[in-house]
């Protein structure tokens, strides 16, 4: 039993120093996986980045109704009357042009840019709040409201939340699709990558099965290479998004600073990125244990 | 007790190369013999049906009361521990060293670090290597080279050894050395079976003859 212990010892660190003696084609190896790997994390990143943002955003359906300019005070009661008595309005809240207009003027860099109007450019508008979600609820009431006398324009606030939601979709079905595509390509670098040490080792396979190794013994030592392969491929995979997003941040920041907002990109967390490397360790295996069950056997 | 026996077994290659033909014997434990014949007369066949490298088209190869012909696979390693093999090629490893070529068998067969390097320095020491032990196989002459696959062969204690051309191409003097060493292992009760096309060495030996003239024992 400690013998069966220090071979697996023995052929995990024959394993590395056989890598770290060819260290070019170590390198290319581990490269070609981390890029392969580091494609689908860094759009991963990206899409749990939007939508931290998306959340962010209230989901609740609005709609902001804009009055005309020469709206009086009887009209927009009338307004608010009817928009209130109509079905699936949860409440109506009045936002008046100058309330509208100091709420904007509290926003960076836009003070100076309001004092220089000669005169206040918003209409008076209302918020309503709608009781479902419904998008076509929403879309009626748009349409009621945009013919009420001394309405000018009906916007849905949560239009765009949608079709960005909508987006989002896509782009995880996207990342799972190229997910899938290249962690075929890891296990395809890793079944190669096996062969080539198959046929460089065959005599010492040959020997060894001549002098009684068993199957598992024989295979053991492909099996960590693949799944090495496969933790350096994600570490390295991991090295890449982690400075990317490092360095965008390091911009974005500047930017958002101009903006007096604290936007930043959040790194992948602790959970996520053991979950890389772990499929990544998983494939890389999964490409060994292919190429050995093909190259072994034409080995006698 | 026969320890190796052979009855009736053939073996055709595919192609229709019939390299034995019907060959019964048996080996008792603790013999040393020769096994002879022309090149292509079936010896490294019959060695390598011994060692299930090859299996037996018809007939039953019984090896330590196994029968080899009918084992299964995964069954074979363990067969083929307990023989000791000095092939015709030698197949040592040239990027190891000497040492590290001998721990090999003990090394796959799982013993632990410390009681392998030991019995590889005694199995060293026996044929008078341990003073190579760091050296690179490339570096010892042919009949150096010869004992550190017979020290290879022997280092896991088996009970049969098994060698093909041992002598092929060492100069009498040698030939002679590598006999003895075998003739020490069979004191000791090894099985040592010899295939050589050396006839001089066998009539120096005076050991049991197995002769096969194409494919069949005379």
């Amino acid at each position: 039993m400690r013998g069966w212990f220090q071979h697996h010892g023995l052929s995990l660190i024959q394993t590395f120093a056989r890598l770290v003696r060819s260290p070019f084609a170590t390198a290319l190896n581990v490269a070609a996986i981390g890029v392969a790997l580091a494609l689908p994390l860094g759009g991963y990143c990206v899409l749990s980045n939007l939508e931290l943002v998306a959340r962010r955003i209230s989901m609740e359906p609005q709609l902001s109704v804009f009055l005309a300019e020469d709206a009086g005070k009887a009209e927009i009661a009338a307004v608010e009357t009817q928009m209130k008595s109509a079905r699936g309005v949860r409440s109506v809240r009045f936002i008046s042009r100058d309330a509208a207009l100091a709420e904007i003027s509290r926003t960076a860099g836009m003070t100076e840019v309001i004092a220089s109007l000669p005169r206040n450019p918003l209409p008076d508008a209302f918020v309503v709040t709608l009781s479902g979600s419904d998008p076509v609820l929403a879309e009626r009431l748009g349409v009621e409201f945009k013919a009420l006398p001394k309405v000018a324009h009906v916007q849905a606030d949560s239009a765009w939340v949608r079709r960005l939601d909508a987006l989002l979709r896509l782009g995880r079905t996207a990342v799972v699709l190229l997910s899938a595509m290249l962690g075929l390509a890891l296990v395809a670098v890793t079944f190669n990558t096996i062969r080539l040490q198959i046929l460089t080792q065959r005599d010492e396979i040959e020997l060894c099965r001549l002098i009684g190794a068993t199957r598992a013994y024989i295979r053991r030592p492909f099996f960590y290479l693949g799944a090495l392969l496969g933790l350096f491929g994600g570490l390295a995979a991991l090295a890449m998004v982690l400075s990317a997003l490092a360095f965008i941040n390091h911009d974005l920041v500047k930017l958002a600073l101009l903006y007096d907002s604290s936007l930043r990109l959040q790194f992948p967390h602790l959970d996520e990125m053991l979950l890389v490397i772990a499929s990544a360790m998983a494939l890389g295996w999964l490409g060994a244990y292919l190429s050995v069950s093909k190259h072994l056997l034409e080995i006698r | 007790m026969a320890i190796i026996s052979f009855n009736q077994v053939s073996k055709r290659y595919p192609g229709g190369f019939e390299a034995l033909k019907v060959v019964t014997f048996s080996v008792e434990a603790g013999e040393m013999l020769f096994l002879t014949g022309h090149s292509g007369a079936g010896k490294t066949t019959l060695l390598k049906l011994i060692a299930a490298i090859e299996r037996a088209n018809g007939g039953t190869v019984l090896v330590n009361g196994q029968n080899v012909s009918a084992m299964r696979p995964a069954a074979i390693p363990y067969l083929r521990r307990n023989l000791g093999l000095v092939f015709q090629g030698q197949k040592l490893l040239l990027d190891r060293s000497v040492f590290e070529n001998v721990m090999l068998p003990l090394v796959v067969t799982g013993q632990p670090y410390r009681e392998a390097a030991r019995r590889a320095r005694a199995a060293l020491d026996k044929v008078g290597l341990l003073s190579r032990e760091r050296a690179n196989p490339v570096t010892l002459s042919g009949g150096e080279q010869q004992r550190l696959c017979v020290a290879r062969a022997v280092v896991n204690r088996p009970a049969i050894l098994l060698a093909d051309e041992p002598t092929g191409n060492l100069d009498a003097a040698y030939a002679d050395e590598i006999m003895e060493m075998f003739h020490a292992f069979n004191q000791v009760g090894v099985t040592v079976l010899v295939a050589t096309h050396d006839q001089q060495l066998i009539g120096k030996w005076r050991k049991r003859v197995l002769a096969l003239y194409q494919g069949k024992l005379l």
